[in-house]
């Protein structure tokens, strides 16, 4: 599967309170978490993201709180993927589970830059610039996660360990 | 080489003898854990999943303490969604408005959270078991929602960082401190995927009180899990409440650390961790300008007895500031109600605080005391993000129970030996 989009830059430990803020926590609707996703980090990213944007970020990406609220309103905000130096555990444990893509790539991270065009192979961990004429290799998943996203994620893993159907 | 205890635990809990550092395991669980932010979310994925039933009653803990007792009608429904699931899955240990508590303050007086146990939580401080020997860490709703099906989890097995705190802690000087200096000295991810030991004469010495405080935070550094070997405090604390058998764990003495970092803590003064990070400490000395306006006493990182009593010692015989609010919220009704046989909340309420019922409340920026544009607040909690207790351009200043109640009456941040009476 190949993801193309443009960049929208982030800096360094955006935690998830700045992805989404407590204050609209009173609902699970990813539609609505999507209205206010990454307001405390730049208000008008909700607005102006198109479907299939990456977001491209430096460390610690998703640290703080366990709220899963913060990759489906990401999710749901239509955002292809997230390219960072490095992901906070809970968060990149999240976004396998809910099928968002990530990838941890620094070289890709510091090469790119606000609106460049940005193409995902995403079998392969390519990260690709066009404009630039770059390529970069992400760090590669362990196996079980791997096994995981091609069984359609947590849900998946569970309907089939519970001898059901999958999704 | 040997192993740490949370690699024994791993290990134990997937049927080997042994786990190696980034190994992929999985386990069978002693208890997960959802409050009423997660559990709707986890309780979706479970019926996605096509589950039944889950898979053990008494091995699922459910605790509504975010919004609660519920802020509208939104927030209503969501523990609604909570409590119609605990009652048609019979879960034994769900929590409702008069017995709930902040879920890591509650967990351990209610002997659910065990040395050598494996637990998770969809909750980032989850980690707060540790102080009791458990392999405890946070996860999310959809890991939440496997766990409730399947009873088990996967992992990938943390390496560990050594901490080792050798000296006496001077007078006003604890827990939170020195998790305050230790996230400021590694960084919000300088323990990041790692599992954080703590160990040296200090902690031998500190309270369970404060080495849960210190488990709490070791999220805020970016670990997987922050713990200590139970010793003696420990095993007499979960032998007095256990819910169930466990059998504790330990390391071995030629366990592998990818690190080790020496502290030399009795000059250690209180510390304060500035907006906008956990790591963006300085000690109390170096924050003498910042005037505030609402200082909260509460939390799962420091809403339990020795909190209350140390804020209690330094408020006795004081007054609030006329120009700020202190809120001090129990984290617990055992707390709430010990608190209140030994006097403390009338101590507060003298002093000119406003007690509130166990609740996560405004450490979240939930409710009980958000916070207005350009507000400042000292707290007890565990995050000071931007927007963390309110509105984003106001700002929070972690601290001990001690010098939250001394700021309270200077009215600035200030060291609690000069407030108290």
């Amino acid at each position: 599967m190949i993801l193309e989009g443009k960049a929208w830059i982030f800096g360094d430990d955006i935690d998830t309170d700045a992805i989404i803020p407590a204050r609209y926590l009173n609902t699970h609707d990813p539609e609505e978490l999507a209205r206010h996703c990454m307001e405390d980090a730049d208000p008008e990213f909700a607005s102006k993201v198109s479907r299939g944007d990456f977001i491209v970020a430096g460390k610690n990406f998703g640290c703080g709180s366990s709220r899963e609220h913060a990759p489906i309103s990401i999710k749901a905000a239509g955002v292809g993927g997230i390219i960072a130096v490095s992901f906070a555990r809970i968060f990149f444990r999240n976004a396998m589970n809910i099928g968002l893509p990530i990838w941890e790539c620094p070289e890709a991270v510091q090469a790119i830059q606000k609106g460049d065009s940005i193409k995902v192979d995403v079998e392969k961990g390519a990260i690709e610039l066009p404009q630039k004429g770059y390529t970069f290799q992400a760090t590669p998943l362990p196996e079980f996660i791997q096994q995981l996203i091609v069984n359609g994620g947590l849900v998946n893993y569970v309907r089939l360990k519970l001898g059901k159907e999958a999704l | 080489m040997g192993q740490t205890m949370v690699q024994k635990i791993l290990a134990r809990g997937a049927g080997k003898k042994s786990v190696e550092p980034g190994e992929i395991v999985n386990t069978k669980i002693d208890l997960c854990l959802g409050n009423d932010i997660t559990a709707p979310v986890a309780i979706s994925e479970f019926n996605r999943m096509g589950a039944e039933t889950v898979f053990n009653t008494s091995r699922v803990a459910l605790v509504p303490d975010h919004f609660t007792p519920n802020k509208d009608i939104n927030t209503a429904k969501q523990v609604q969604i909570m409590r119609e699931f605990a009652e048609k899955h019979r879960i034994k240990y769900y929590y409702e408005i008069g017995k709930m508590g902040v879920e890591h303050a509650l967990l351990p007086e209610e002997g659910l959270a065990l040395p050598g146990e494996i637990i998770i939580g969809a909750d980032s401080h989850t980690c707060t078991y540790g102080a009791l020997g458990a392999f405890a860490t946070g996860v999310g709703s959809t890991d939440l929602a496997a766990a409730m099906a399947l009873g088990e989890a996967w992992f990938k097995v943390p390496p560990a960082i050594k901490f080792e705190y050798n000296g006496k802690l001077p007078e006003w000087v604890g827990g939170k401190d020195l998790i305050l200096y230790t996230i400021g000295e590694i960084g919000v991810d300088g323990a990041l995927y790692r599992a954080m030991e703590f160990s040296g004469p200090a902690m031998e010495e500190m309270s369970l009180e404060g080495r849960l405080s210190m488990s709490n935070m070791a999220i805020e550094a970016g670990a997987k899990c922050g713990y200590m070997e139970p010793d003696g405090k420990v095993l007499e604390y979960a032998a007095s409440r256990a819910a169930r058998e466990y059998e504790p764990v330990y390391g071995d003495r030629d366990a592998e650390y990818e690190n080790t970092f020496r502290f030399e803590v009795s000059n250690l003064e209180p510390q304060v961790a500035f907006p906008h990070k956990p790591s963006n400490v300085k000690p109390v000395s170096k924050a003498q300008e910042v005037h505030i306006h609402q200082s909260v006493i509460g939390s799962c990182t420091n809403g339990r007895i020795e909190d209350l009593r140390q804020a209690a010692g330094v408020l006795r015989g004081n007054k609030v500031h006329p120009s700020l609010r202190l809120i001090v919220i129990p984290a617990t009704q055992e707390v709430y109600s010990q608190a209140l046989k030994e006097g403390l909340l009338e101590i507060f309420m003298e002093a000119g605080a406003a007690v509130s019922t166990p609740t996560c409340g405004p450490c979240l920026g939930g409710h009980m005391g958000i916070l207005a544009p350009g507000e400042k607040a000292v707290a007890t909690t565990n995050r000071n993000f931007v927007g963390r207790m309110g509105d984003p351009q106001s700002e929070v200043y972690l601290s001990s129970p001690a010098v939250a109640a001394a700021s309270a009456v200077a009215g600035y941040i200030i060291h609690p030996g000069e407030v108290a009476k």
